[in-house]
């Protein structure tokens, strides 16, 4: 325990001393030889640290949660580390990859544009496509479930749609709902329909037999039956569909982007900077993205594990 | 017996309530009603457009005039399914495939760099289950990492892959492969993880009996025993190797390609064409899905899988 602990803060004080030896302006670019060896060594260092990490076992849970929180995040670190010193000690030109410090730098420069194509992307193409795709695919899935003739059809269909690249109507979205963000608006409904829709209806057939015949038994109608039994039942589908939508939403906002946009969002920036090859501003906009992203999805299963505490996953 | 015997005759008297038990029939009809919900559609989204161009040229049209040219025009807001048969016939069939306008053409350059995106991405996924599965460290700091890898939209990062790739001087197929298999390497990984893990504490407490080695494990009782997730998992993996081959076809104004198709359609308003291809993209990855899950049966029909 504590040798694992000494050994990890050794290999931190030794990645601390790297970056800071070689962002120096005689090593910067030209490293040599002693400097490569010291970082693989560094790296065998961390490895051995990071497995001997995930080995322990502490008995409290608090420390557990702890150590299993502390592995990916050390790792994910590491990983960070080896990309700002072998791009800035072999000094790879930041038209090829920049350094993490440039791309954080550049994060901070341009926050207020970053802000802007936050809004254009995130709050108004993706948001609201989300919120209608989501709400229509469910609805749909309700009535599809009430008609088990639609529900046949419908059912096939729909597994058929979530294997087709449905970003390629992109181009006629912006065709018929013009530039701004009601076409990629329309991107996402689209995109996020069938993955709702066709959760939903599995969701839907999740409550057993003996809960419908107690049901019965109650007395209970359709609605009834719906609203205390199989709706609460098909909520852990439900959010499953949320979770893939929240990833699916904004790849759809970003690409239908491509296609034509006003002078601002997330995609159009992109494509804008890297043909300028700026890519220090390309990178600043996707950790912007993976930042949207994660926390996007982080909400939906925090919302989740809230509504669907029952379930066996959450049990502890 | 007797119930076994009885329904037969029933179903063969009425063989249309037994095509409508299935799902055949409500898919039919759903087809039937959406394409007539489509005609209507087109009707009424081009019906202001032709009207107009009526009245432009100073020619009284006939109510059956202007429906004849809602259906049929060049640019229409909608096409009708007809003309998009019409434009994938001419584009495939009529048109050498050595043409620029051939279809068959985009879609080959684009299933190539699908297909080597596939096969990276498959066999990366495969080689990280397994690492996964037996290296305990890779588990827990790796894991993490690949399903967050997954939040991020990963399209968003293809121009930059190809711009990268391309100014080192690696050009053509490889770049938009590599995003391929960095999108489809996901599903691979997760299923393969799940199915190597399937096999339960009885059958590796035997493999343990017979003192077999991690890898005589891995071969005769793990990878047997993830065969069905790999498969499902190719099947999801096939169909966003596609997505991600189209994407990245866009940012940097591919050539050829249905990206470069949809492109192009959407700087010249050709309608039709955008329509086009999205019906070949849409019959390729249909047509992928189904070659792996007929793969899917032979092989596990080969290993005695009970069906």
């Amino acid at each position: 325990m504590t040798a694992t602990l000494l050994l990890l803060a050794a290999v931190f004080a030794g990645a601390a001393a790297a970056l800071g030896h070689v962002h120096r302006p005689g090593v910067a670019g030209e490293a040599g030889l002693a400097f490569w060896l010291a970082t693989a060594g560094l790296w065998l260092l961390a490895t051995v640290a990071v497995s001997r990490l995930a080995r322990l076992e502490p008995r409290a849970p608090a420390a557990r949660r702890v150590v299993d929180a502390a592995v990916p995040l050390a790792f994910g670190a590491f990983l960070f580390f080896l990309w700002e010193v072998i791009v800035v000690g072999a000094g790879v030109p930041a038209v090829l990859m920049p350094a993490p410090s440039a791309i954080a730098a550049k994060f901070v420069a341009s926050l207020p544009t970053l802000g802007a194509d936050f809004v254009q992307t995130f709050v108004k193409s993706v948001l609201s496509g989300y919120a209608i795709g989501c709400t229509a695919g469910f609805l749909t899935a309700i009535v599809a479930d009430r008609v088990p003739f639609l529900k046949r059809g419908l059912l096939p269909l729909g597994n058929f749609v979530s294997a087709l690249p449905v970003v390629g109507i992109a181009p006629i979205m912006v065709m018929w709902f013009g530039f701004d963000w009601p076409s990629k608006a329309a991107v996402v409904v689209v995109m996020t329909f069938f993955p709702m829709l066709v959760n939903t209806v599995a969701g839907l057939s999740a409550a057993g037999p003996l809960e419908r015949d107690l049901m019965r038994s109650y007395a209970a109608g359709y609605w009834t039956t719906l609203l205390k039994l199989r709706l609460p039942a098909a909520l852990p589908f439900v959010f499953n569909a949320l979770k893939i939508n929240s990833t699916l939403a904004l790849i759809g906002a970003i690409v239908a982007e491509f296609f034509g946009t006003p002078v601002v969002g997330m995609g159009f920036r992109i494509s804008i900077e890297v043909a300028r090859l700026a890519l220090d501003m390309v990178w600043a906009e996707i950790a912007l993205a993976a930042i949207a992203g994660s926390l996007f999805y982080a909400l939906v299963a925090l919302a989740e594990r809230g509504a669907t505490f029952w379930h066996p996953s959450y049990r502890q | 017996m007797t119930a076994e015997a009885l329904p037969a005759p029933r179903a063969a008297a009425r063989p249309l309530s037994r095509i409508f038990a299935g799902a055949a029939g409500p898919v039919a009809v759903v087809v039937l009603a959406l394409l007539a919900v489509w005609y209507v559609a087109a009707v009424l989204a081009n019906w202001s457009l032709v009207a107009e161009a009526f009245a432009r040229g100073g020619i009284p049209a006939t109510f059956g005039d202007v429906l004849a040219g809602t259906l049929g025009g060049e640019r229409p807001v909608l096409p009708a399914p007809h003309q998009i048969l019409a434009e994938l016939w001419k584009t495939v069939v009529d048109t050498p495939v050595t043409s620029r306008r051939s279809l068959v053409l985009h879609g080959w350059v684009t299933l190539s760099s699908t297909l080597l995106g596939f096969a990276i991405g498959a066999l990366t996924g495969i080689v990280l289950a397994v690492a996964i599965v037996h290296l305990r460290m890779l588990e827990k700091s790796l894991m993490p990492w690949i399903i967050s890898s997954q939040t991020v939209p990963i399209l968003a990062i293809a121009p930059i892959i190809i711009v990268v790739l391309g100014s080192i001087g690696i050009r053509g197929v490889l770049p938009k492969s590599i995003i391929s298999a960095y999108l489809c390497f996901f599903p691979v990984t997760i299923g393969m993880v799940k199915g190597l893990t399937s096999p339960d504490v009885l059958q590796r407490d035997l493999m343990r009996t017979y003192s077999a080695s991690v890898a005589d494990t891995l071969w005769k009782l793990r990878l047997p025993a993830s065969v069905p997730y790999l498969f499902a998992s190719l099947k999801v993996a096939v169909a966003i190797s596609l997505v991600g081959a189209i994407v990245a076809e866009l940012p940097t104004g591919a050539q050829a390609g249905l990206g470069a198709r949809l492109l192009a359609g959407s700087y010249y308003g050709q309608t039709i064409q955008i329509w086009a291809a999205l019906f070949a993209a849409a019959i390729l990855a249909a047509a992928l899905v189904a070659v792996v899950g007929m793969v899917e049966r032979l092989v596990l029909r080969a290993m005695g899988a009970r069906r």
